[in-house]
């Protein structure tokens, strides 16, 4: 009993040290003052003014759509590397397979710095299109890697059954082993597209200095002191989020419950 | 009622004639065990007691309290209210690794990250003997389980029969009093586990220790035990040997669980005489008192087709099945239809008569309420 | 019949290539050639003769000491997040949820806030009138004065990397089934030896890639130390950064790189040795 306590005592003091600066990100968000370390009493005036400016919606609307479809882009590809990979021989499934895992394990600014100068050598301009690229090179693995479980428990004989009912090989993975893996591709593109938001490091290093995503608008604004929009902004991100999942979460409990029930 | 019985304490009908072991010593007593998750029963004042150097079976169906009964004995449970009595000592709030015994779980529970050796050799090493013993008893082992030579490899590249002999292995070479077994041979296929029940009895002599089995499976456990505890619903239904049990079922649960059987509601009319579907058959059942409500317990191998006239009643075959020893057939009369194992055929559409020799009819009491539901409960 | 068979495995092969091609294509463009480029610009000069002055950079007093450093700091917010993550895991196990769902979700939701923002957070807890002063102040102790030293840049590698640790330790403790640590208490192991001889290295290959998921990346930041180091503490990051990006040398930048990888690879040489799927299944 004591011991169930603490435990969860200890679990609840990890969540506060890991929760304590959203926390204090969402009370500056409130700060009458423009310095951070000022409390210059309450208002909300920083939410109507993120509306206005301009610098901060467009590096919101980059990082977006960037995320977006760096995110997409790694789900289409992973997914058909991963069915791929899983037909291939021993050999080079081993190779492919620990090629992957180089973006992963590697550090972000080897990654970065490596595709930039991947750029530089074959004269591919800097800008929107080189970060969604590297982006997408960056977290594909991620999805490959929630992919491939769900690869190996789809078993081959539904997928054969497919084609002996006469379906096209194409067909057959679209209505059969595609609903199949789904949780996983799903997956793999929240975390592709969650990575993909708050990345910086990669982002840095293939742009060049007219587009901002939030992140580098926060990293060059870090040593004069942060905007507070930029708080309202992410405290609204975040609380939109988290509205999302809890409902998410719910609904999968609830169906959960009812085929327990059944 | 059969709750009633098992609190009878100090008989267990038909065990006196198996009497090599009549003498013998309660190892274990469970006094007045209850056991509640939450609002849900799972051992309703469980009284039960486990003789040294028997195999003693708990049978039900899946939620009946049978693995919570073996838990609680093994240490992995502790009851709400009662005892649990070892060797003369309470031992309901010692912890598992403190008692003399030792299980054997339905999925092995290998350790994956240990080879067979390290395996086996782990209880022994917790227990701080010497290299030297632990070598031999690991080799004696092997060699019990029919897995010489077996030791430097892991668990992951053995077979699932394989396995569950290395989890036995690892169980016995810490020489328990008692070895738990929870539906060892659950996983295994039917082959295998034919085989395995062969390779548990032969372990059991060899050790001379007290096996404690729980299983579903009614075949395994009239084949292997000594003693075999039917229960559901958290309530011992019969205690007895095999051949009580199958022979004469106290209840219609017990009846209906074990084999086949043709249970029917009739009225004991008086003494050796009892009104079934509006015939009457004459048994050898007394002191049900007169007119009193029954169940007729009649097992389809007992019933004997003959001429019409010659039956007690007259019905017609409905359905034949060919079973390899025998005949299944079944005959509508008088509004019910009877199952029938024999080796002679009656071909569908033929009328029958049916006779039942007074040995062969079971009389039981009606069952209380809770148990009246339970009768449903068949797998 | 024969024939019709091969014509099959002919599509088949055909298939095969089909869809794998646009993956080799992809990773040998995108993860094979820049790691070679940083090879290249590595081991040569600015006017393309083969040199190991770069690699060398290294030895040199100043940026020896900064590899010092980075190692030593990220080494010790390595065992921190181990030593709050693995009793976190445990209690985590032992709550019995149904699904890993809930756990993960918990531990990655604070991503959803920008890591800079949460980095930048850590300022106003740990100032001279932060926070963590301010709560101190107010029982009667005496100020900590954290902020700009290293102590504050581990605080905030542990947190940022904190639920990289958490998830892999945690998955591979809720794979363990009950009745195996049972099997051990029924075999005479008691709490803690179940612990030291079943559940760690059970949970040996969660731990290795927690290792390595909270290491590299602590050792090659250059945000973290920016913005809780106060720009005074440099780390081997922030030297690679300067070099591409203010000081132009890209070839002592990607000679430092290489060193940097030595370790990475080292760790990676150690995943590949504990993760036996070699398809890193147990990392999410």
């Amino acid at each position: 009993m004591v011991k169930k306590i603490l435990q969860k005592g200890y679990i609840g003091l990890v969540l506060v040290f890991l929760y304590a600066p959203i926390l204090v990100l969402a009370v500056l968000s409130f700060n009458k003052s423009k310095s951070r370390a000022k409390w210059g009493g309450f208002t909300l005036k920083w939410y109507g003014e993120m509306l206005r400016n301009e610098k901060i919606l467009s590096a919101l609307y980059t990082t977006l759509l960037i995320a977006f479809l760096s995110a997409l882009l790694a789900t289409v590809l992973g997914t058909i590397a991963a069915v791929a990979m899983s037909r291939m021989k021993k050999l080079p499934k081993t190779i492919m397979m620990s090629i992957t895992n180089i973006p992963m394990l590697n550090s972000e600014i080897v990654t970065g710095i490596s595709l930039m100068i991947l750029y530089y050598t074959i004269s591919f301009s800097l800008g929107f299109t080189s970060v969604l690229l590297a982006l997408t090179a960056a977290h594909m693995p991620y999805v490959i890697l929630n992919v491939m479980p769900k690869l190996r428990q789809t078993s081959r004989s539904t997928y054969e059954a497919a084609l002996d009912l006469g379906a096209s090989p194409v067909r057959a993975f679209f209505l059969i082993v595609l609903p199949d893996i789904f949780p996983g591709v799903l997956s793999g593109f929240m975390l592709a597209f969650t990575l993909a938001l708050d990345d910086f490091v990669i982002t840095h290093f293939t742009k060049n200095a007219r587009i901002n995503t939030l992140s580098t608008v926060i990293y060059s604004e870090s040593r004069r002191g942060i905007e507070p929009e930029i708080y309202a902004l992410s405290t609204v991100m975040f609380t939109v989020v988290l509205i999302l999942l809890v409902a998410i979460n719910r609904g999968k409990a609830k169906v959960a419950k009812k085929n327990e029930e059944r | 009622m059969a709750a009633d019985f098992a609190k009878g304490k100090e008989s267990r009908p038909g065990q006196t004639e198996k009497n090599y072991m009549a003498q013998n010593n309660k190892l274990i007593n469970l006094e007045n065990v209850t056991k509640k998750y939450g609002s849900h029963v799972v051992l309703d004042d469980l009284n039960l007691y486990i003789r040294e150097n028997e195999f003693l079976t708990l049978l039900g169906p899946s939620g009946c309290g049978k693995t919570t009964t073996l838990r609680i004995i093994g240490g992995f449970e502790t009851p709400d209210t009662g005892r649990v009595i070892f060797d003369g000592q309470d031992i309901s709030n010692v912890p598992p690794n403190k008692r003399q015994l030792n299980t054997v779980f339905q999925k092995y529970a290998l350790f994956t990250h240990m080879t067979i050796a390290e395996n086996i050799a782990f209880g022994l090493k917790i227990k701080k003997k010497s290299s030297q013993y632990i070598k031999d008893k690991i080799e004696y082992a092997l060699k019990l389980v029919n897995l010489d030579g077996y030791g430097n490899r892991m668990p992951d590249s053995l077979s699932g029969g394989q396995q569950q002999r290395i989890a036995i292995a690892r169980a016995i070479v810490n020489e328990p009093k008692v070895l738990l077994l929870d539906e060892p041979l659950g996983a295994l296929d039917l082959k295998l586990r034919q085989d395995m029940q062969y390779e548990l009895i032969r372990l059991k002599n060899e050790l001379g220790i007290t096996f404690v089995y729980v299983t579903h499976d009614q075949e395994e456990a009239l084949t292997m035990s000594d003693t075999i505890v039917v229960m559901n619903q958290g309530y011992i239904q019969q205690i007895g040997t095999p051949q009580d049990i199958y022979n004469e079922p106290q209840n219609a649960f017990v009846a209906d669980f074990i084999g086949d059987s043709n249970i029917i509601g009739g009225v004991m009319l008086e003494d050796h005489v009892v009104e079934i579907l509006g015939a009457k058959f004459q048994c050898v059942d007394e002191g049900f008192g007169n007119n009193t409500p029954v169940d007729v317990v009649i097992r389809p191998e007992d019933v004997d087709l003959v001429e019409p006239e010659e039956g007690t009643i007259q019905g017609v075959v409905t359905s034949l099945i060919f079973k390899g020893v025998h005949y299944e057939m079944e005959v509508e009369a008088n509004g019910f239809s009877w199952l029938v194992h024999s080796t002679d055929l009656s071909p569908v559409g033929k009328k029958v008569g049916i006779r039942v020799v007074p040995f062969d009819i079971q009389i039981m009491n009606k069952p209380e309420s809770e148990d009246e539901e339970a009768v449903g409960v068949n797998e | 019949m024969s024939k019709s068979n091969t014509k099959l495995a002919s599509r088949n092969k055909w298939m095969q290539r089909f869809i794998s091609a646009p993956y080799v294509v992809w990773s040998i463009g995108f993860i094979v050639l820049p790691l070679l480029m940083i090879v290249f610009y590595g081991i040569t000069t600015k006017d393309g003769r083969v040199t190991f002055d770069n690699l060398k950079m290294i030895f040199e007093p100043t940026n020896f000491s900064t590899l010092v450093l980075s190692v030593q700091l990220s080494l010790v917010s390595t065992l921190v997040c181990l030593l709050i993550a693995y009793p976190l895991a445990l209690a985590l196990r032992s709550l019995k949820l149904k699904s890993n769902g809930l756990v993960i979700l918990m531990f990655m939701l604070p991503m959803w806030m920008n890591f800079l923002l949460r980095t930048i957070a850590w300022q106003n807890i740990l100032e001279k009138n932060g926070v963590i002063n301010m709560l101190l102040g107010a029982v009667g102790l005496p100020k900590l004065n954290i902020i700009n030293t290293p102590a504050a840049i581990v605080l905030g590698m542990v947190y940022d990397f904190l639920p990289f640790m958490i998830i892999p330790i945690y998955n591979v403790l809720a794979k363990i089934s009950d009745d195996v640590i049972q099997a051990a208490a029924d075999l005479g192991a008691n709490q803690f030896q179940i612990l030291i001889r079943i559940i760690f290295p059970l949970s040996l290959p969660g731990v290795v890639s927690g290792l390595t998921m909270v290491f590299v990346p602590a050792l090659t930041t250059f945000v973290i130390s920016d913005i809780l180091g106060g720009g005074k503490i440099l780390l081997i990051g922030k030297v690679i950064e300067q070099k591409f990006k203010q000081g132009n040398d890209w070839n002592g930048g990607s000679g430092l790189s290489l060193v940097l990888m030595v370790f990475i690879f080292l760790c990676m040489a150690i995943v590949q040795k504990y993760d036996k799927d070699s398809e890193g299944s147990g990392v999410w």
